[in-house]
């Protein structure tokens, strides 16, 4: 049977047993989409209309535009963005770096390696909220463990609390959220090595081409695809990244680990001014769109000039 | 292999390069079972001492006292994650069949809008997912930390499930429609059964996401400490003034060890799924 008699065998056969094609797939797809619709598409049309109102515990307005044009007007609105952005680049590139350099080495034919596949997973199977736990108590200034071991090396003559001081704190976050999504990252990046075809490192081994030849043009062009991913998978969960700074220092001091996602937090649901809550959460959204938007066309362009893809 | 030979200042270079690797990852892990294991007069009194004489297994026994809903806690992070993951699985499924198979009208479209969903988090629409879960008659239940978990895990599921549906091979739903099976016959007796190893993966992710990021919705839509998971429960006592530190790792330690473990386990079999289905272009 030709592919076309196949094809004309199925539409037969589905006509005759009622449920068409397009029909069964979307039954198939409609439970997902009430979840969707209930929980995310509701609130999200529900949170544009309640960023156009003063809405409070007390009740409810509309003010047109007003919340918009007040966290315009703010410099520190502006702080914030810049700050969320910042906050969202560095992060990742460590994440990409350090998992590149983790991928690397568990993939490095040593003994002992499956040991070291085992051992790095717990960041990433426990809950975000107890390994920050334990970083809340490392950075703590009297008897934290980093404070006391750059003690012990003579780097620092006295303790720091490390999240008490503006610039401190927000690099200490840093790392605690590099540390939460480095084994994620690492393993996708493994997964991705290990898929590399072994006659691509031969063919250019015996041709001569030394470790650091072999790693620059055959594993990084191969398991690009799987970096690309990881790398706006992982910029979208650092944007909104909660738990880690909320937890550590609940966006302060003075504001210094204050992204976008807990200033919302903050606004909306500490002071419980909705509207004004509600706007953020729109900006959020926008500024995570385009930028998504932004990263694929580049990508696309990117592909393109390199013919790839 | 002659290729892959390393030298040994190589392999020395590696490992230790692996070694600082793995204390970053691990250091929170052993500072926090260092702290467990120490009394709290000492641990708050003296200077920084990275190994004293009076180490102790007495905070694993006062833990159950200090936080008397520990085991709930334990049992509850575990409920919950598995009650989103099956779930979620029981949407997800027939959702990447549709996708990985079925042709229809505005099916690209409908895949970008689920996968667009990644970009909001619990936190962004906390307001009105109060709202929500109120008017349904679901906040301080389980169902308030279930279902907002299950509707932010879809999209992942069905992004990955998708890829491995697309790698089954075909023939057999069609040898089965052809002999006159129905649809949804041939998706429960042929394809799932072939989909295994894959449904295991991606209901292990799911499970691993859901263990993750239960904080959020529990400490938002949930006020019950009966059924708080144990990230909420735990973070409770460190918002007191006197947190008894040793106690509190203790306890997140013994708390997380039972998922730890089983993952540790399955880690060959995850890492083995992950390849399989991520690494797709």
């Amino acid at each position: 049977m030709t592919d076309a008699t196949v094809q004309q065998d199925h539409v037969t056969k589905a006509t005759r047993r009622g449920l068409s094609e397009p029909v069964f797939a979307w039954a198939l797809i409609a439970p997902a989409l009430v979840f969707i619709g209930f929980i995310v598409a509701w609130p999200l049309l529900e949170t544009i209309r309640l960023s156009f109102t003063d809405a409070t515990l007390g009740g409810e307005s509309y003010i047109g535009l007003k919340n918009y044009v007040d966290l315009f007007n703010s410099d520190k609105f502006y702080d914030i963005v810049g700050r969320t952005f910042y906050w969202m680049f560095l992060s990742v590139t460590l994440k990409l770096v350090m998992g590149l350099i983790g991928a690397c080495l568990l993939n490095a034919a040593i003994p002992g390696k499956a040991l070291f596949r085992i051992l790095i997973m717990p960041p990433w199977v426990i809950p975000i909220a107890i390994g920050v736990i334990g970083w809340k108590w490392m950075y703590n200034g009297y008897f934290g463990l980093i404070s006391g071991l750059l003690q012990e090396f003579g780097i620092l003559d006295e303790r720091i609390a490390l999240l008490s001081t503006k610039t401190s704190a927000f690099y200490s976050a840093i790392v605690t959220d590099v540390w939460v999504g480095t084994p994620m990252v690492t393993l996708f990046f493994l997964a991705a090595m290990q898929g590399v075809s072994r006659d691509l490192y031969e063919a250019a081994w015996v041709d001569g081409a030394g470790r650091w030849y072999r790693f620059r043009r055959i594993t990084i062009p191969q398991i690009m695809p799987v970096i690309v991913s990881m790398a706006l998978l992982s910029a979208i969960w650092t944007f909104n990244s909660f738990e880690i700074i909320w937890i550590l220092t609940e966006g302060g001091p003075r504001g210094a680990t204050t992204t976008l996602i807990i200033d919302t937090y903050k606004v909306a649901i500490s002071s419980q001014r909705f509207g004004e809550g509600a706007a953020r959460a729109v900006v959020i959204v926008v500024l995570l769109a385009l930028f998504s938007l932004a990263y694929l066309y580049f990508l696309n362009r990117v592909n393109r000039h390199y013919g790839a893809k | 292999m002659l290729m892959d030979r390393l030298t040994l200042l190589q392999k020395i270079g590696i490992y230790i390069a692996t070694f600082i690797f793995m204390l970053f990852i691990l250091m929170p892990f052993i500072e926090m079972f260092r702290v467990s294991l120490r009394p709290m007069s000492h641990l708050m009194t003296a200077d920084f001492t990275w190994w004293s004489e009076d180490f102790s297994w007495q905070a694993y026994r006062d833990m159950w006292v200090t936080v008397p809903l520990l085991g709930r806690y334990i049992l509850n992070s575990i409920f919950i994650a598995a009650s989103v993951t099956a779930l979620t699985m029981v949407v997800v499924v027939p959702a990447s069949y549709a996708y990985a198979r079925l042709n229809f009208p505005f099916k690209a479209m409908s895949l970008g809008m689920f996968l667009a969903v990644n970009m909001f988090t619990g936190a962004v629409l906390l307001i009105p997912l109060y709202r929500v879960l109120r008017s349904l008659g679901m906040l301080n239940t389980y169902w308030a930390m279930i279902i907002p978990g299950v509707a932010f895990l879809i999209p992942t599921g069905i992004w990955l499930l998708r890829s491995y549906l697309e790698k089954i091979p075909k023939e057999l739903e069609e040898a089965a429609y052809v002999d006159g099976a129905s649809r949804l016959y041939t998706l429960r007796r042929v394809v799932i059964p072939l989909a295994v190893p894959g449904l295991i993966v991606v209901a292990t992710s799911v499970f691993i996401g859901a263990y993750a990021q239960q904080f959020l919705f529990a400490i938002a839509f949930n006020n019950v400490r009966e059924i708080q998971p144990l990230p909420a429960g735990l973070y409770e006592f460190i918002g007191y003034q006197d947190v008894t530190w040793n106690e509190m790792m203790a306890a997140a330690l013994t708390g997380v060890l039972p998922v730890m473990l089983f993952f540790l386990f399955l880690q060959k079999y995850l890492v083995a799924g992950l390849t399989a289905g991520a690494v797709k272009e």
